[in-house]
C-alpha cells in the first residue's frame, strides 16, 4: 500500500488500536492532522494547551491500562508537553507523544519553532526517537507502543521530521519488533522465589507494602488472594490506592508522609516486609536509615534499577507483579493463626490512631470527600489536583478496586488533575470521574473546561477551596512559625462565575448542611461537566503529618 | 573504588547523550569514557572508568541496562585487564635536550611522531600509570600541547 508518512503513522495507529488522539494542531503536523480529517475510525480531542493533551493522554492511560496517545506541533507545542512527559515518567505511566520536527534539511539552524526535542525529553523518557526517513515510521510506532507498554511502563517519544511525512513508502505494518536491547523480565527466578516463601514462612510480623506496581501488572486479585491466605496485613502507597481493597480488614490504607498512624506503625514494628510495585520513595519512608529498621526486606520489581536502589534487599524478585505473586502463592505455606498476635496489634492501633477530623458544624474537607464516597458508593474513578486536597482524597474515599485513582504522584504536578479527568472519562464514558481539586491547582489547566464542555463531558470538579495554597500553607504554619509567604489567594477569581463563563455548571457550598444536597444535584448533572467550589475551613490540615527527615511513627497525629 | 566497564550498545544518534546524561543525572562519576565501534559496524562499545563502591557500581549497571540501546555491560576485572591510554605529547626540544628526550621515549617504548625545529611530538600507548610517568618526566622540557584519550579495556583471554 503506498501511503505518505502522515498516512503511514495514522494507519499504524489504528493497528495498534488507538481510539484517541489528544492533541494540539501546528505548522509541522498539518500534514498528520490532514490524515485525521478524513479518519472516522481515531478521534481527536483538541485540548486548549499541550499540557492539557498530555495529561488526559496519561489519565486514559490509567484508567483503561492502554497506551495513552499524544500529538503537538515542534517547538512550544513539544515544551509543552514535558511536565505531562516527566509527570508519566515519575508515574510509569504507558503513554507516547507524537511531536512535528522541522525538516531534516532545517535542523541544528535554530529554524522557526525548532527544538531538540529528544534531548529535552531524553531523562524524562522511557525512550525516544528522532524519524527523520518515512520509511521508518511503522517500524518506530510498533516499538513505541511496545516500549511504552511492557515491562515497566512509561512514555516514549516520537519526534517526525515534517519531510519525513510527506514522502510516500510502500506501507506494511511489522507483526513482530526486534529489539535486542530489550527484554523485559517477567518471570521470577524460582530461587528466589522459594527463599521468599521460606523467609514468609519464619516472620512472625509480615506486612505487604504495595505500590503502583500492582495496579499496573493487573496484579489486585493476586494481591488479595496472597494476603488473606497468609493472613498479611497490606498498606499501600499513594500510587497504590485501589490495588488492595481498602474495606478489607487486612488493609492498612496508605502509609508514609500522611499515611495512616497504623499503617506506619505497623510497618516499623515489622519484621518483614514484603514490598510489591513500590520503590521506597523518600514521601513513603522518612529518613530513611530509620525506615522499617528491625524488618527484613523482600521486593519484587519489574524494573530491576528499583531493587537496592534505596534500601538494602535480602531477598530481591525481579519479576512482574502479577506472575510472581502467582508463582509465590504455590511455594508459600500458610499456617493457621500464626499472625494472630500481630493482628491483634494491628487491630489495637487501628482503634486508637483512626483517621479523624474534627466533626463539628463548620464545613471541612473531610467530610466532603467522605460524602463523595458515600454518595457514588465508593464507584466513582477519583482524579486530583496536587496539596491537601490530594491527601484527603487519599485517606477519606474507600479505594475497593484499581484504577480508579489517579493522582499525580512522583512529580506531584500541580493542574494534572483536571485534564487527566477528561482522558478519564473518555476511557470510562459509564463511571462517574471526579476531580477531586484545590483552588490553586485547578487554575493551573482551567482552560480545559472548554474541552469538557465541547465534549459534553460530566465531570464533576469539586474545589476544595481554602484560599491557599494550603499544602504549602501547611508547611509555613508548621515548620517555618506562620509566615505565609506567597501561599494567600484570598485575591482568587469567583469560580464559580468563571466555570459558568467556560459554559460548565457551578454551584457554591458554603455550609456544611448544604454540602449533600448540591453534590447530589450535581451528581445529576449529565451533558456538561459542574464545578463546585466548596468554602473549606480555611486553615484545615492534613495529618497524620510525618514532618520531613523524621522517622515515619514519629508522625504528627492532630 | 575505580572499575572499569564495558558497555555495548547499539550504534545509533544519541546514544552516547543518553548514556552520559545518565551518568550525570543520577550522580555517577564518570572518570573517563571512551567510545568506538566495534567488529560489527551496528554496535559500539564504550570503555567508562567510574568511581564508586559495589552498590554504587551495581545502580550505574541497572540503570544503563534500562537505556533500550544497551546490549551488554562488563564489569572488567582488575586482574584480567588489558588497558591502553593514548596520549599525544608535543614538548619543547633543542639540540641540548633532544637526546634525553629520546632516551624517556625509548625507555617507555613511546614512538616519536613528528620532529620539528624546538619541538618533539611524542605518541604513547599504554597504561594510565606509564602514560602519567611519561607525562611528568617530558614536563621539565616544557609541554607546547598535550592529548590523552580515554581509557579503552578488554578482557584477557577467550569470551
Ligand atoms: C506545578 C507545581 N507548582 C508548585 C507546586 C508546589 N505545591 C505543592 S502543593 C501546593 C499548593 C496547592 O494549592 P491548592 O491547589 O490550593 O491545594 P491545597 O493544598 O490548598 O488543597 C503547591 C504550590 C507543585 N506541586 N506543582
Ligand atoms: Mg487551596
Amino acid at each position: 500500500m503506498e501511503l505518505s508518512g502522515a498516512q503511514a503513522l495514522i494507519e499504524s495507529l489504528k493497528k495498534e488500536g488507538v481510539e484517541y488522539i489528544f492533541g494540539y494542531p501546528g505548522g509541522k503536523v498539518l500534514g498528520i492532522y490532514d490524515v485525521l480529517y478524513h479518519e472516522k475510525a481515531i478521534k481527536h480531542i483538541l485540548t486548549r494547551h499541550e499540557q492539557g493533551a498530555a495529561h488526559a493522554a496519561d489519565g486514559y492511560a490509567r484508567v483503561t491500562g492502554k497506551v495513552g496517545v499524544i500529538l503537538a506541533t515542534s517547538g512550544p507545542g513539544a515544551t509543552n508537553l514535558t511536565t505531562g512527559i516527566a509527570n508519566a515518567y515519575m508515574d510509569s505511566t504507558p503513554i507516547v507523544a507524537f511531536t512535528g520536527q522541522v525538516s531534516t534539511d532545517q535542523i541544528g539552524r535554530d529554524s522557526f519553532q525548532e527544538a531538540d526535542v529528544t534531548g529535552i525529553t531524553q531523562p524524562i523518557t522511557k525512550h525516544n526517537y528522532l524519524v527523520k526517513q518515512a520509511e521508518d515510521i511503522p517500524r518506530v510506532v510498533k516499538e513505541a507502543f511496545h516500549i511504552a507498554s511492557t515491562g515497566r511502563p512509561g512514555p516514549v517519544v516520537v519526534d517526525i521530521a515534517v519531510d519525513a511525512m510527506k514522502k510516500k513508502i510502500n506501507f506494511k505494518y511489522p507483526d513482530k519488533v526486534s529489539l535486542p536491547g530489550y527484554k523485559p523480565t517477567t518471570k521470577g527466578h524460582p530461587r528466589q522465589i522459594k527463599a521468599a516463601a521460606k523467609m514468609i514462612g519464619l516472620a512472625k510480623k509480615p506486612v505487604i507494602y504495595a505500590g503502583g506496581g500492582v495496579v499496573l501488572s493487573g496484579a489486585s486479585k493476586e494481591l488479595k488472594e496472597f494476603a488473606e491466605k497468609l493472613r498479611i496485613p497490606v498498606t499501600t502507597t499513594m500510587m497504590g490506592l485501589g490495588a488492595f481493597p481498602e474495606d478489607n480488614d487486612l488493609a492498612l490504607h496508605m502509609l508514609g508522609m500522611h499515611g495512616t498512624a497504623y499503617a506506619n506503625y505497623a510497618v516499623q514494628e515489622s519484621d518483614l516486609l514484603i514490598c510489591v510495585g513500590a520503590r521506597f520513595d523518600d514521601r513513603v519512608t522518612g529518613h530513611l536509615p530509620t525506615f522499617a529498621p528491625k524488618a527484613k526486606h523482600i521486593h519484587i520489581d519489574i524494573d530491576p534499577a528499583e531493587i537496592g536502589k534505596n534500601v538494602r534487599i535480602d531477598v530481591p524478585i525481579v519479576g512482574d507483579a502479577k506472575q510472581t505473586l502467582k508463582d509465590l502463592l504455590e511455594k508459600v505455606k500458610p499456617e493457621k493463626d500464626k499472625h494472630n498476635a500481630w493482628l491483634k496489634q494491628i487491630e489495637e492501633w487501628k482503634k486508637k490512631y483512626p483517621l479523624k477530623y474534627k466533626d463539628d458544624h463548620e464545613l471541612r474537607p473531610q467530610y466532603i470527600v467522605e460524602l463523595i464516597d458515600e454518595l457514588t458508593e465508593g464507584k466513582a474513578v477519583i482524579c486530583t489536583e496536587v496539596g491537601q486536597n490530594q491527601m484527603w482524597a487519599a485517606q477519606f474515599y474507600t479505594y475497593n478496586e484499581p484504577r480508579m485513582w489517579v493522582s499525580s504522584g512522583g512529580l506531584g504536578t500541580m493542574g494534572y488533575g483536571f485534564p487527566a479527568s477528561i482522558g478519564a472519562q473518555f476511557g470510562a464514558p459509564d463511571k462517574m470521574v471526579f476531580d477531586i481539586a484545590g483552588d490553586g491547582s485547578i487554575q493551573m489547566n482551567i482552560q480545559e473546561l472548554t474541552t469538557a464542555v465541547n465534549h459534553k463531558l460530566p465531570i464533576k470538579i469539586v474545589v476544595l477551596n481554602n484560599n491557599y495554597l494550603g499544602m504549602v500553607r501547611q508547611w509555613q504554619e508548621l515548620l517555618f512559625e506562620r509566615r505565609y509567604a506567597s501561599t494567600d489567594l484570598h485575591n482568587n477569581p469567583d469560580l464559580v462565575k468563571v466555570a459558568e463563563a467556560f459554559g460548565a455548571a457551578a454551584f457554591r457550598v458554603t455550609k456544611k448542611s448544604e454540602a449533600k444536597k448540591v453534590l447530589q444535584q450535581a451528581m445529576k448533572i449529565k451533558d456538561r461537566p459542574v464545578l463546585v467550589d466548596c468554602r473549606i475551613v480555611e486553615e484545615e490540615n492534613v495529618f497524620p503529618f510525618v514532618p520531613p527527615g523524621q522517622a515515619i511513627n514519629e508522625m504528627l497525629i492532630d | 573504588m575505580k572499575h572499569t566497564i564495558s558497555v555495548i550498545v547499539e550504534n545509533k544518534p544519541g546514544v552516547l547523550h543518553r548514556v552520559s546524561g545518565l551518568f550525570s543525572r543520577r550522580g555517577f562519576n564518570i572518570e573517563s569514557l571512551a567510545v568506538g565501534t566495534t567488529e560489527n559496524p551496528n554496535i559500539s562499545r564504550m570503555t567508562i572508568v567510574v568511581e564508586g563502591d559495589e552498590i554504587v557500581l551495581e545502580q550505574i549497571t541497572k540503570q544503563l541496562y534500562k537505556l533500550i540501546d544497551t546490549l551488554k555491560i562488563f564489569d572488567l576485572p582488575e586482574q584480567k585487564l588489558i588497558e591502553r591510554e593514548l596520549a599525544l605529547i608535543k614538548v619543547h626540544a633543542n639540540d641540548k635536550t633532544r637526546q634525553e628526550i629520546t632516551q624517556i621515549v625509548d625507555i617507555f617504548k613511546a614512538k616519536i611522531v613528528d620532529v620539528a625545529e624546538d619541538s618533539l611530538t611524542i605518541e604513547i600507548s599504554a597504561e594510565k600509570d606509564k602514560v602519567d610517568n611519561v607525562q611528568k618526566l617530558l614536563e621539565k622540557f616544557g609541554i607546547q600541547e598535550l592529548v590523552r584519550t580515554g581509557k579503552i579495556a578488554l578482557q584477557r583471554g577467550g569470551i
